[in-house]
């Protein structure tokens, strides 16, 4: 009798530990409701199974992927083997999804809204966790990163604009706002690109003297530091104020644009915010930098602009770069909060949604800025490691 | 010719170098020895301008180096320092062609002079030229370090303490490799080190310094026996100076001609040993009498052990 126990726990032990925890939770979450059929985008809506809502065979389908990844990830090492499962089952959980709207959905009806319910959100972030972690254990180099991101944002639009998603809920509030979306979409990446480059105008000088002049540099860093703790909507607030007063004062100024209200406090402030991690990154990489080769370059008759741009910043470049890729990300989500104070950009739709208790509404400015922080993350993350290539 | 004339450095209060004069010879070695904080560093910062005097001149060939900008004087001058300081982020040709590309060579010429430099320094330059630096040993980054300095063909070569990162070994076929190069090319070269062997080995001439101050300036059988200030016999090494000394002269040099045979059995010592090496090697033997033997097997005289002794007297 005690032979076949002790082979049982073998069996167990060699069960992927973060795989059984996933399939666990998904176990939980299999139970949960798919979707949520709402009569329109304001009332609670009924909860509906995964087997009710999309026809048999589709539901047949998923579930089968759902299992193999289930499988995979308890009993299968092999990373690939293991992407491939879990990009797979998330690509069958879409499709259901986009099923489902399609079923629930009555011929010419524009006010119903098929939303996502808690067992997909939970199923796709457990096959999120098992995809994220297998790229992990495979590492794929910079150009590999690049290439699966690119082949991601591909297949997610080609699947977007193939009219299979029409009919869930986020994609009617998208139908239903689709001039604005792309207003917005190019407002956020203005605001956020605009003020991360003025702002790498202003920090790289700075983060260079400060480089030079060590007392500086304390004095410089702790007032940025203070700026960093000023909350994102409190400072909004407070540079309504002055830049009222200068609109008032100064007819040009206003004429520019500038106001206590929109684009300009809004560019200011996420300006302020970018500063601090150029400069401490720009002062951090310079302070890398070896001594020896500095003072061998000027031992060779480099002149105090060649050691800068051919020695100094080159060597400091991946760090540098590291702050302004925290500078873009933090950019891009603070961009949202300036809507609060009219600026535009995807925090419009969040508010709105808050504001109508739409919650299909906040997902459409959310998720656009979720994926485009992480997409310029990887892009920025590539390309430092890229570039410390070779001299490690 | 390399004159130092009168040269002080002060920092506020504080006076690094104060008053140093004396002149290197072209195509020799000086090396300027010293404890940390003698001023050795400094003196040899103010030859390339790296430090700017206080008081005082530099001339190289009778020309003053304050005449020209100090970066158009510094590619007319190699500089080697202690752990290399070679560019991580280029490639060991890239890293040897600094100078050249500075100096606006072509292309072409570029190239040779790297693959020839990287001979020189016995590194292939097939393997090497692609590599970046961290990718090479101690020793090989090292070498790399002097062929970047010799590069834009300089007449004189700066080093500071150009072989203090190397394990004993390597530094001893450091120091062979440049004074092979050194006699090759004909270049006049100035080195800083603490290391007193290391001067005595490679310096024609040493300067001594304390405290910012040049003690004495001589060849280094003159250091061990007539030192003019007790802080050079100090340095020097009292208690082994009769060996420091016949480490100074060569077999070859000592060699007395042969007459006739009768030595058959006497150890064979190669003619570019040193006294001491043969001294050793008579004690260890337990002989009186050593044959010196040159690079085709010939002998070429012989050694009696009172001759050596002799050696390591002061004369």
């Amino acid at each position: 009798m005690a032979a076949p126990r002790r082979l049982d726990l073998a069996g167990l032990r060699r069960l992927d530990p973060l795989g059984t925890m996933l399939v666990l939770a998904g176990l939980v979450a299999a139970r949960l409701p798919f979707v949520i059929d709402k009569a329109n985008r304001i009332v609670p809506g009924d909860p509906r199974p995964l087997f009710e809502v999309v026809p048999w065979t589709a539901a047949c389908g998923c579930a089968l992927a759902l299992l193999v990844a289930g499988v995979a990830a308890l009993a299968v090492r092999a990373p690939g083997a293991r992407l491939a499962v879990a990009v797979l089952a998330l690509a069958a959980l879409a499709f259901a999804l986009g099923a489902a709207g399609d079923a629930l959905t009555p011929a010419g009806n524009r006010v119903v809204r098929i939303a996502p319910g808690a067992a997909f959100w939970v199923l796709a972030a457990l096959l999120g966790v098992l995809a994220a972690d297998a790229l992990a254990r495979l590492a794929p180099g910079p150009a590999a990163r690049v290439l699966a991101l690119l082949l991601t944002v591909l297949s997610t639009g080609i699947a977007l604009a193939s009219g299979h998603f029409d009919h869930v809920s986020v994609m009617r509030e998208y139908a239903v706002n689709a001039d604005r979306f792309t207003h917005e979409a190019w407002r956020h990446v203005a605001l956020a690109f605009g003020s991360l480059g003025a702002a790498m105008v202003v920090a790289l000088p700075v983060g260079l003297v400060c480089h030079r002049m060590p007392r500086l540099r304390a004095a410089v860093i702790a007032a940025l530091n203070v700026v960093q703790t000023v909350p994102a909507i409190a400072l909004f607030g407070i540079l309504m104020a002055p830049l009222g007063a200068l609109a008032a004062a100064l007819p040009a100024a206003a004429h520019l644009g500038v106001a206590g209200i929109g684009a300009a406090p809004a560019l200011l402030a996420l300006f302020l915010y970018a500063l601090l991690p150029i400069v401490a990154n720009t002062v951090a990489g310079l302070a890398g930098v070896s001594p020896a080769a500095v003072e061998a370059a000027r031992g060779m008759g480099m002149t105090r602009g060649q050691i800068l741009a051919g020695v100094e910043f080159v060597l400091a470049l991946p760090v540098i770069l590291s702050g302004v890729r925290i500078a873009l990300v933090q950019n891009l989500g603070l961009v949202t909060v300036a809507a609060l104070i009219g600026a535009g950009g995807f925090g419009t739709f969040v508010f709105q949604g808050i504001g109508q208790a739409a919650i299909d509404l906040v997902l459409l400015g959310a998720i656009p800025t979720v994926a485009l922080a992480f997409g310029c993350a990887v892009l920025l993350d590539a390309s430092i490691e890229a570039m410390q290539r070779g001299r490690a | 010719m390399i004159s130092i004339e009168g040269l002080s450095k002060r920092y506020g209060d504080l006076t690094v170098v104060d008053d140093v004069s004396f002149e290197v010879e072209s195509r020799t070695i000086a090396v300027v020895v010293g404890t940390s904080g003698s001023g050795k560093s400094t003196l040899l910062r103010m030859i390339n301008r790296l430090v700017e005097p206080s008081a005082g001149r530099v001339l190289i060939d009778g020309q003053d180096v304050a005449a020209e900008p100090p970066h158009l004087l510094r590619r007319r001058i190699g500089y080697a320092i202690q752990g290399h300081g070679l560019f991580p982020h280029r490639t060991v040709a890239q890293n040897i062609a600094t100078v050249p590309r500075l100096l606006g060579w072509p292309e072409q010429r570029i190239g040779a002079r790297v693959a020839e430099l990287l001979e020189l320094l016995q590194l292939d330059p097939g393997a090497f030229a692609g590599k970046y630096p961290h990718q090479l040993s101690g020793g090989q980054q090292q070498r790399v370090g002097v062929a970047r300095a010799l590069a834009g063909d300089p007449k004189v070569l700066l080093m500071d303490e150009p072989f203090g990162a190397l394990d004993p070994i390597i530094r001893a076929k450091a120091q062979d490799e440049l004074l092979a190069i050194q006699r090759r090319l004909g270049i006049t070269v100035v080195l800083v080190t603490h290391d007193m062997d290391e001067a005595f080995k490679l310096g024609a001439r040493v300067a001594v310094m304390s405290q910012g101050r040049l003690l004495q300036f001589d060849r280094p059988a003159t250091l061990l026996t007539r030192p003019e200030d007790p802080f050079v016999a100090r340095m020097t090494g009292i208690s082994d100076r009769a060996l420091k000394l016949l480490s100074l002269t060569s077999a070859r040099d000592a060699a007395v001609a042969d007459d006739g045979p009768g030595l058959g059995d006497a150890p064979q010592v190669a003619a570019t040993a040193s006294l001491r090496e043969v001294l050793s090697e008579l004690v260890w033997r337990g002989a009186t009498r050593a044959t010196v033997v040159d690079e085709r097997g010939q002998a070429c005289g012989s050694l009696a052990i009172a001759d050596i002794l002799a050696h390591g007297r002061a004369r």
